[in-house]
């Protein structure tokens, strides 16, 4: 007893040392790489999780810089060079969408001629399934500018607008132009104005091959696809328009549709004038309803598609457009239920801008309720928020070859890239994902997450090969280095937690189970 | 005393409070089984139920009207009376329970809602709350039921990958999705251990009713795979699901009331007629619904299940051999213990002029005041009991239960 004791007294100074120095070390390790708390709230919801790259960018800059740097538009300038190398190999990268579908409705004629029905069956099978490159080049892409992007913004902008005008890669040819319109259509207007923005969407093949405009035509209406404009796109459901409207819209809307084929269009000479075409977008003026129509109290005068140059100037000055997008903004990146006094200046900014996306925005941020602490660190991640923040904190620094276990996560927990069926897009509060089924499913891809290091950095895997697994995971996440980065935000429950983990694969699956890495 | 707050103290003793009554429904009503299914996307109701002497329909229909029944042909609608007619599709599966007075259809029924947007009018019928110019988004109306009769009557189920907003609420209702191959990946102390980071958090009782609903699933999916082993064909599609909800909820009296949604209803195109995609979708929505009656077995007889959608569709094709969002729906009523095989609620005959707004089936018989009369029968509820459910809907005034 006596020399037990003794022995422990005679340590105790030695261990004091000691525990002085990892602590003088671990507050040095802390100044250069861990951010307070509120930083760490900021960065989370400025981007899509904490990461080296962000956490210094935010370091060097300070608060205000960090996110009024990204209010611009600059495409993939803002990627690593490794990054945008495999941006650039892809063949959406290189060959223009209509040649793609060009070449697909080339092969697809060849299959009229194979007389046996079950054989053209599988041979039309066999077509789809070797064009599902472009999908799933697609989903490859977005996910690299997702996780790599210095402009952090600017991709979760790209993702936000998709899902407002959003279309399903599932119905009929979409799946072919899907990395086209995200590109063309969506992309380039994320900051922009409105107005272009949805004009963009109106002239894209994809969202007209989705809601069924390209059937749109006179004496043969098809009002969905400007139900859908006004509800969701720009007004609202509350938005105040009447089922008169509506029809009214779907007839402007007639002849708005599509060329897959590239073949002229034969037309009257009177009508000659009145033709539109740009890539694979037609307003073919032998299908529209050139009556005067009267849309939203406003008398239009029938004349082609200039008529919906017109609508989308209309909808864009109105109030309800206004509001409808700066709450669903404010829903997005401030919370649940943003204060009405935040919205209300968005929603003055966006009517004084001309419908400036990034005037609205700057609005949000410029806020101070924007900051405050019930709001910042209390929105519920969409899953689409959480595999990416899993992914930047985890396998930080090093550029993943395989995207496959991502894009099995984000189906796994019901928010797969282009995969909503509904135009409604995927809900953005947290009654649309924190069920018990969301959370059990979370807990069990953290639990796959800590040991597909190697599938991540692996080969990439086709949807039917399984690429053996070529790294080991207790070399691929670095425990402390992770845990630094989070620990200001971890509560006690959760450091007592991560404490019993016996390993570091079982410590990885419950940091990224914990409800601190739920919410941003 | 609030509801909740009965709630809250059923678990420590709240049966000592005596004179109070606690719960609406005595225990020995506890084994009824109640299933809502949600046609998400607005199915078009005129081509389950085919009005088949109205000569508007067939004249609305060029390309998409079924043939009136002819008993040598296929494609034709089965004649349920000397006015309706089944989709062919349902022959050998609904048709079959509707002979044995296990099913019925309550023609020109559904919400009142007018917005003709999927969204909106989908949230409209889940949240049961009637039409009223603002939605409150607190709670679904299936969540108000099970909160209403509380824990001594079983709890409920959404077998959904999402919790949808008909179970959003004061109670905690778990979910799981039945499509895939469910497993348990947790031990014992690693759900200790997951448990103990949300303890206090306001997702903790979600989090602990997910791990546990996990545990149960997993093991009746053992004995499906032990079953399927002896032979039996495995269903695909919605009949499996189907089957397996019936099995969880046939084995398990905390599963007294579940919910299921279906989607791909929404035909603005080429929606074909007794053949086509309108008619794969229906054929294998009526496999499944009779592979779930067979699968409830005797908890059948207790068991009424209900298939609604958010609207009906345009009475007539448009122009692209589709139809519309429109209003009026058809309303399915099934169960072992029903007086089925036939039509029920108000009825009205087609033509120009009862149309709503010259283009949609019309609403006689309000799914409130149907459902009310459902959840009355089944759970003797009180009018007071009811208005918690639907705030001023009254039981409709119908004799199947």
């Amino acid at each position: 007893m006596c020399s037990v004791f003794r022995s422990c007294t005679r340590f105790e100074p030695v261990q004091s040392l000691l525990a002085l120095a990892a602590a003088l070390l671990l507050r040095a390790v802390a100044a250069a790489a861990q951010p307070a708390a509120d930083d760490l709230r900021a960065i989370n919801r400025l981007t899509y999780g904490v990461n080296d790259a962000s956490v210094e960018a935010y370091a060097s800059v300070g608060r205000a810089s960090f996110w009024a740097q990204q209010l611009q538009f600059v495409g993939d300038a803002a990627l690593p060079q490794e990054a945008l190398a495999a941006v650039d190999a892809m063949t959406i990268s290189r060959v223009p969408a209509r040649d793609i579908v060009g070449a697909y409705e080339e092969e697809a004629r060849g299959l009229k001629e194979v007389a046996d029905g079950e054989a053209r069956k599988a041979k039309h099978k066999a077509l789809n399934e070797r064009y599902r490159f472009v999908t799933e080049e697609a989903q490859r892409r977005h996910l690299i500018r997702a996780l790599y992007s210095r402009n952090q913004l600017q991709e979760q902008l790209t993702w936000f607008w998709f899902n407002h005008f959003n279309v399903f890669q599932g119905k009929d040819k979409v799946r072919l132009l899907v990395a086209d319109y995200e590109e063309h259509a969506i992309r380039p207007h994320v900051f922009g104005r409105f107005r272009d923005l949805l004009l963009a969407t109106i002239m894209h093949p994809a969202m007209l091959v989705y809601l069924d405009n390209a059937q749109n035509a006179a004496g043969r209406i098809n009002e969905n696809y400007a139900r859908e404009l006004l509800e969701l796109h720009t007004l609202g459901v509350d938005g105040g328009y009447t089922q008169q409207d509506v029809q009214e819209l779907a007839r402007i809307l007639t002849g708005v549709g599509v060329s897959m084929d590239a073949k002229p269009i034969k037309l009257p000479p009177r009508l000659r004038g009145y033709y539109v075409a740009q890539g694979m977008f037609v307003f073919n003026p032998h299908r529209h309803d050139f009556g005067e129509k009267t849309f939203l109290h406003h008398r239009i005068t029938g004349r082609g598609f200039d008529e919906v140059a017109e609508v989308a100037d209309i909808l864009c000055a109105e109030p309800a457009t206004a509001h409808f997008i700066s709450s669903k903004l404010a829903v997005y990146f401030m919370g649940d239920a943003p204060p009405a006094n935040v919205v209300q200046r968005m929603q003055d900014s966006f009517l004084a801008s001309g419908g400036n996306i990034a005037r609205t925005l700057r609005a949000l941020f410029d806020s101070s309720e924007f900051w405050r602490d019930d709001y910042l660190g209390k929105k519920f991640k969409d899953p689409v928020q959480y595999v990416l923040s899993a992914l930047r904190l985890t396998y930080d620094g090093r550029v993943i070859t395989n995207y496959k276990p991502a894009l099995n996560w984000l189906h796994a927990l019901g928010e797969p890239l282009y995969g909503h069926q509904t135009p409604d897009g995927y809900g953005l509060r947290q009654k649309d994902w924190a069920s018990s089924e969301q959370m059990t499913t979370r807990f069990e891809i953290a639990r796959r997450f800590s040991n597909a290091g190697g599938r991540l950095f692996g080969p990439p895997e086709t949807e039917d090969s399984e690429a053996a697994h070529t790294g080991d995971l207790q070399t691929d996440i670095d425990r402390s280095r992770v845990f630094a980065r989070l620990q200001s935000l971890l509560g006690p429950q959760t450091v007592q937690a991560l404490s019993q983990a016996r390993d570091t694969r079982e410590w990885t699956a419950l940091l990224l189970s914990a409800p601190e890495f739920m919410y941003r | 005393m609030s509801r909740r707050r009965f709630l809250g103290l059923a678990g420590i003793g709240a049966l000592a409070l005596g004179p109070i009554r606690l719960w609406a429904v005595p225990p020995a009503a506890s084994g009824t089984k109640f299933v809502l299914v949600l046609l998400r996307g607005g199915y078009d109701a005129a081509s389950l139920l085919v009005p088949f002497v109205s000569t508007l329909y067939y004249e609305s229909r060029p390309n998409i009207s079924i043939p009136r029944p002819n008993g040598a042909d296929p494609d034709a609608a089965v004649a349920l009376d000397s006015y309706w007619g089944l989709h062919p599709a349902l022959g050998s599966s609904v048709f079959a329970l509707y002979q044995q007075r296990q099913a019925l259809f309550v023609p020109y029924a559904g919400s009142q809602d007018q917005s003709r947007s999927h969204f909106h009018a989908q949230d409209v019928l889940e949240l049961g709350q009637g039409y009223g110019a603002r939605l409150d988004y607190g709670s679904g109306f299936l969540n108000r039921l099970v909160e209403l009769l509380g824990p001594v009557h079983g709890g409920a189920v959404s077998f959904t990958e999402n919790l949808p907003l008909v179970f959003k609420g004061n109670v905690m209702v778990s979910n799981r999705g039945l499509k895939g191959q469910p497993k348990n990946p947790f031990n014992a102390r690693q759900i200790d251990l997951l448990e103990q980071m949300y303890r206090g958090n306001e997702l903790a009782e979600g989090v602990h009713h997910g791990l546990e609903t996990r545990r149960q699933m997993s093991a009746a999916q053992e004995e499906e795979m032990v079953t399927s082993a002896r032979g039996a064909v495995n269903p695909m599609g919605f009949e499996r699901e189907a089957r397996r909800m019936a099995r969880l909820m046939a084995a398990n009296s905390s599963y007294a009331i579940g919910f299921v949604d279906v989607g791909g209803w929404d035909t603005h195109v080429h929606q074909g007629a007794a053949r086509g995609a309108l008619s794969d979708r229906v054929r294998s929505l009526g496999v499944g619904l009779a592979g779930f009656a067979e699968e409830m077995g005797d908890a059948w007889r207790n068991t009424v299940l209900i298939v609604i959608s958010e609207f009906g569709r345009t009475f007539r094709e448009n122009g692209d051999r589709g139809t519309d969002h429109g209003h009026g729906t058809v309303v399915w009523v099934l169960g072992g213990g029903i007086s089925g095989g036939c039509t029920a609620g108000e009825q009205i005959g087609v033509s120009a002029g009862t149309l709503f707004q010259d283009r949609d089936l019309p609403v006689l018989n309000e799914y409130r005041s149907l459902l009310g009369y459902v959840f009355t029968r089944l759970y003797a509820l009180s009018a007071s009991d009811l208005a918690f459910v639907f705030p001023g809907a009254a039981p409709g005034r119908y004799t199947f239960l």
